[in-house]
C-alpha cells in the first residue's frame, strides 16, 4: 500500500519539474503565439551549464542556478533576434519552421561538441526512507525550487511593470502598442524568460538524472502535453499540469506495466484537445 | 586526325590508372551512428574499424594471392534511424560500388541493412547484432561476430544461482528488439536454473524516470535485477538504484555499465555488473591477429581511453574479413564466403565459428561472453572479469555493495 503511495509522491516531485519545464514553453506561445521548437535544446543547454559551473567550476550544485537562468535569459533575448523576431505576426508555421531550424542547429553542434556521452552531476542530499522507499533530498528540492520559482514568476507577471507589459502583449498587442508599450522589446523579454525557465528546468532535471546532448527531446515531448493540460499560454496551469502528469505516470505504475504510462498519457493528450482544446485551465485571454 | 589519337590515348591512359586503382584497392561500406542515440557506441564501433584498416594499410594491405589490397571505408551518418540504413547500404553498394560490407551498430539498424545486403548479395559482417533472429531468416551473405542476445545474461544466472540459489529476480528492460530478445531467453534460463521470476516488465527505450520503477522492485521483493537496455536508460536506472537505496543484492543491466564513461555515476557505478562481448583483460591466445593485451595497449596508444567490446568488435569484424580473404586468395565474394563458412577460428576477440545450417546461415556458435562487474580498487572505479570462474580477474562483489 505504501508502495502506491511512494509511486504517487515521486510522481507529484518530478511532475513539478515537468511543470517548469514547461512554464517557458507556454509563457512564449502565450505572448507572442510561437511554439519554441529549440525548448529540447535549452533544457539540456541549462543541464550543460549546471554541469560546467558545479561539477567542472566546482560551484555549490544550487548556487550555480541562478546564473544559468541569466545566461539562459540572455541566449533566449539573442535567439529572439536572430530566429524569432521577423516570423512574428506571420503564419504559425513559419516560427514553427524556424524554430525547429535553430533547434537543429544547436542540438548538431552539441552532437559534434560532445557526443551522445552520458553526463552526470553527483548531488547528496539527505533524503527520506521508509518502509524500504526512499524520497530523495534531490527530488524533493527540485519540486521545492520549481514551486519558489513559480512563486517568483507570478509575482514578475502580475506585480511588476515590465510584467504587466508582458501580459498586456499576450492580452492584445496592438493596444498595448496604442498604449506606449514598446511591444517588440516585451517580446523579446518574454522569449527571454521563458528560454531561462527551461535552462533552470534543465538544471534541475540534472540535479536528478544523468544526461546527454540528446535529453531534451523527451522533455520537450512532455512540456507538450503538460502545456496542454494546463491549457496554452497559462505558466499557473503548467505547473499545475505537470504536477497533474507526474501524479497520473506515479499512480499508474504501480497498476499496469510501465510502458503503457506513455499511451494512456497521449490518450489523455488527445482527449482533453478534443473535449478542452484551449486546455483545462486555460484562463489565458479572460 | 593527331589531336583525335592524343585525346583518346589520354583517355585510355586515364581508364587504365583507373582501373589500376580499383584492382589494388578493397571498398569495405557501412554506415556508422554519428548522430543519435546509438551514437556512443557506434563510434566506439568504427573506431575498431579505423584501427584495423590503418594497420592493414600500414603493414602493406591485405594480400590475395599475387595481390595486395589496401583498405578503403566508405561511410555515412544514419542518425541511429532504421529509416536510413537501407537507403544508405542501396547507395553503398550501387553508387560507391563497396565490395564488403560492414553493418550498422544495434540489433534493429542490422536486421534492416540486412534486406539490402541479401538483395545485393553482398558479404556484410555483423558487428553489434546480437538479436538472433535476424540470423534465422535464412540468409545467405550475412555472418554474425556477436554472441546472440539470447545468452547475454546466461552468466548472471548462473552467478546467481551460484550465489543465491533462492533468489528473487525482477527482470525490467528496454522495449527494443535487442533487449526484448535478451529477455526472453533470460526468462526461461531463469526458470531452468531454479530462480524465481518475482517482476517481469519491459519500459519504453526513451524512459527518462525509473522511481516508479525502482519502487515496484522493492514492492515485488526482488533482491537482484537484471535487465536494462541502452545507454542512457542503463545508466539512470544505475543511478537511481543508487539514489532511492533500492534493497537489491545483485543487478546486472545491459550495455551501459560496459562503456568507460559509465564510471561517471561514480558510487552509482560501484557493484554494477554487465554482460560483456569482451574485455581488455581477457586472456585469448589467438591464432592469428594480436593478443588481446596487445590490441588493447595499441587502442590506448591511438586513442587514450580503453576500448570496450564495440571497438574490440569493430577491429575483429574486419580482421575476419581480412583472414578469409587471404585464405581463399582472391576477393571474390563466393570465395570469402566459403572461407568464413569454414572458419573455426580464435582471435583477440574470442571463438569465431558460424552457423552453416541454412535456417541459421551465420549465426555465431562459438564465441563467448563474460561477466564484468564495476569494483572500487584503491579509490578508484575499475571494470573487472568476474564470470565465468575460468577468465576471472578478481572475485566477485556479492551483495554488490
Amino acid at each position: 500500500m505504501f508502495g502506491i503511495l511512494a509511486s504517487i509522491l515521486d510522481g507529484v516531485l518530478v511532475g513539478a519539474v515537468y511543470g517548469l519545464a514547461a512554464m517557458g514553453l507556454t509563457l512564449i506561445w502565450g505572448v507572442m503565439n510561437v511554439i519554441n521548437l529549440t525548448h529540447g535544446a535549452m533544457i539540456v543547454a541549462g543541464m550543460f551549464g549546471l554541469y560546467y559551473l558545479a561539477s567542472v567550476a566546482g560551484l555549490p550544485t544550487y548556487s550555480a542556478i541562478p546564473p544559468i537562468a541569466v545566461a539562459g535569459f540572455g541566449f533566449g533575448v539573442c535567439l529572439y533576434w536572430i530566429a524569432v523576431h521577423r516570423v512574428i505576426g506571420r503564419p504559425p508555421l513559419m516560427s514553427l519552421l524556424a524554430t525547429f531550424a535553430a533547434n537543429l542547429v544547436l542540438i548538431g553542434l552539441g552532437t559534434s561538441a560532445w557526443g551522445t556521452v552520458l553526463f552526470n552531476v553527483p548531488v547528496s542530499l539527505p533524503g527520506l526512507t521508509y518502509e524500504g522507499y526512499t524520497f530523495t533530498g534531490t527530488h524533493m528540492m527540485a519540486a521545492v525550487l520549481t514551486a519558489a520559482i513559480a512563486g517568483l514568476l507570478y509575482l514578475f507577471l502580475y506585480r511588476t511593470r515590465h510584467g504587466k507589459a508582458i501580459r498586456a502583449v499576450a492580452g492584445n498587442r496592438e493596444a498595448a502598442e496604442l498604449n506606449g508599450i514598446p511591444t517588440t522589446r516585451v517580446l523579446a523579454l518574454a522569449f527571454g524568460l521563458g528560454v531561462a525557465l527551461a535552462c533552470t528546468s534543465g538544471a534541475l532535471i540534472a540535479t536528478l538524472f544523468p544526461f546527454t546532448v540528446l535529453a531534451g527531446a523527451a522533455y520537450q515531448l512532455k512540456s507538450f502535453v503538460v502545456t496542454v493540460l494546463g491549457g496554452l499560454g497559462n505558466p499557473a496551469g503548467a505547473l499545475l499540469g505537470g504536477v497533474a502528469l507526474g501524479l497520473l505516470e506515479g499512480a499508474m505504475t504501480p497498476f499496469m506495466p510501465v510502458s503503457w504510462t506513455s499511451i494512456v498519457e497521449f490518450v489523455v493528450f488527445v482527449v482533453v484537445l478534443i473535449a478542452f482544446p484551449a486546455g483545462l485551465l486555460s484562463f489565458r485571454r479572460s | 586526325m593527331t589531336r583525335q589519337i592524343l585525346v583518346a590515348a589520354a583517355a585510355m591512359l586515364v581508364a587504365l590508372s583507373a582501373f589500376a586503382a580499383d584492382e589494388d584497392t578493397l571498398t569495405i561500406g557501412y554506415t556508422v551512428s554519428r548522430t543519435g542515440a546509438l551514437n556512443l557506441d557506434s563510434l566506439a564501433q568504427e573506431r575498431g574499424f579505423e584501427m584495423w584498416r590503418d594497420e592493414v594499410n600500414a603493414a602493406g594491405g591485405i594480400k590475395a594471392g599475387a595481390k595486395h589490397y589496401k583498405v578503403r571505408f566508405v561511410s555515412y551518418d544514419d542518425q541511429s534511424q532504421g529509416g536510413r540504413v537501407q537507403q544508405l547500404y542501396t547507395r553503398l553498394i550501387v553508387q560507391d560500388h563497396a565490395q564488403f560490407l560492414f553493418s550498422p551498430y544495434s540489433s534493429g539498424l542490422v536486421a534492416t541493412a540486412t534486406v539490402i545486403s541479401e538483395q545485393y548479395g553482398k558479404l556484410m559482417m555483423s558487428i553489434g547484432g546480437a538479436e538472433g533472429k535476424t540470423y534465422q531468416l535464412g540468409n545467405h551473405y550475412l555472418f554474425q561476430t556477436y554472441t546472440p542476445a539470447d545468452q547475454y545474461l546466461s552468466g548472471a544466472i548462473a552467478l546467481l544461482k551460484e550465489k543465491n540459489p533462492h533468489a528473487k529476480i525482477a527482470l525490467v528492460y528496454s522495449d527494443d528488439p535487442f533487449s526484448k530478445a535478451v529477455a526472453s531467453a533470460t526468462r526461461e534460463q531463469a526458470k531452468q536454473a531454479g530462480l524465481s521470476l518475482v517482476m517481469d516488465e519491459s519500459y519504453p527505450p526513451s524512459q527518462t524516470d525509473f522511481s516508479a520503477i525502482i519502487n515496484k522492485i522493492v514492492a515485488s521483493g526482488a533482491d537482484a535485477l537484471l535487465g536494462g537496455g541502452h545507454y542512457p536508460d542503463g545508466a539512470t536506472l544505475a543511478r537511481q538504484l543508487y539514489d532511492q537505496k533500492a534493497s537489491l543484492k545483485w543487478a546486472t543491466l545491459l550495455v551501459a555499465p560496459d562503456s568507460p564513461q559509465f564510471a561517471s555515476l561514480g558510487p552509482a557505478a560501484q557493484g554494477i555488473s554487465v554482460p560483456s562481448q569482451w574485455a581488455p583483460q581477457v586472456t585469448y591466445k589467438p591464432d592469428f591477429g594480436p593478443t588481446p593485451a596487445e590490441f588493447t595497449k595499441r587502442f590506448e596508444a591511438k586513442y587514450n581511453i580503453a576500448p570496450g567490446y564495440h571497438a574490440a568488435g569493430g577491429y575483429a569484424g574486419g580482421m575476419l574479413f581480412q583472414h578469409a580473404i587471404e585464405r581463399a586468395g582472391s576477393v571474390e565474394p563466393d570465395k570469402v564466403a566459403a572461407e568464413l563458412n569454414k572458419m573455426k577460428a580464435t582471435t583477440l576477440w574470442g571463438g569465431t565459428q558460424f552457423s552453416t545450417d541454412p535456417k541459421s546461415h551465420g549465426l555465431q556458435l562459438s564465441h563467448q561472453m563474460v561477466l564484468t562487474q564495476w569494483q572500487m580498487e584503491g579509490g578508484k572505479l575499475v571494470k573487472e572479469v568476474v564470470w565465468p570462474a575460468s577468465a576471472a580477474t578478481a572475485k566477485v562483489a556479492f551483495p554488490y555493495r
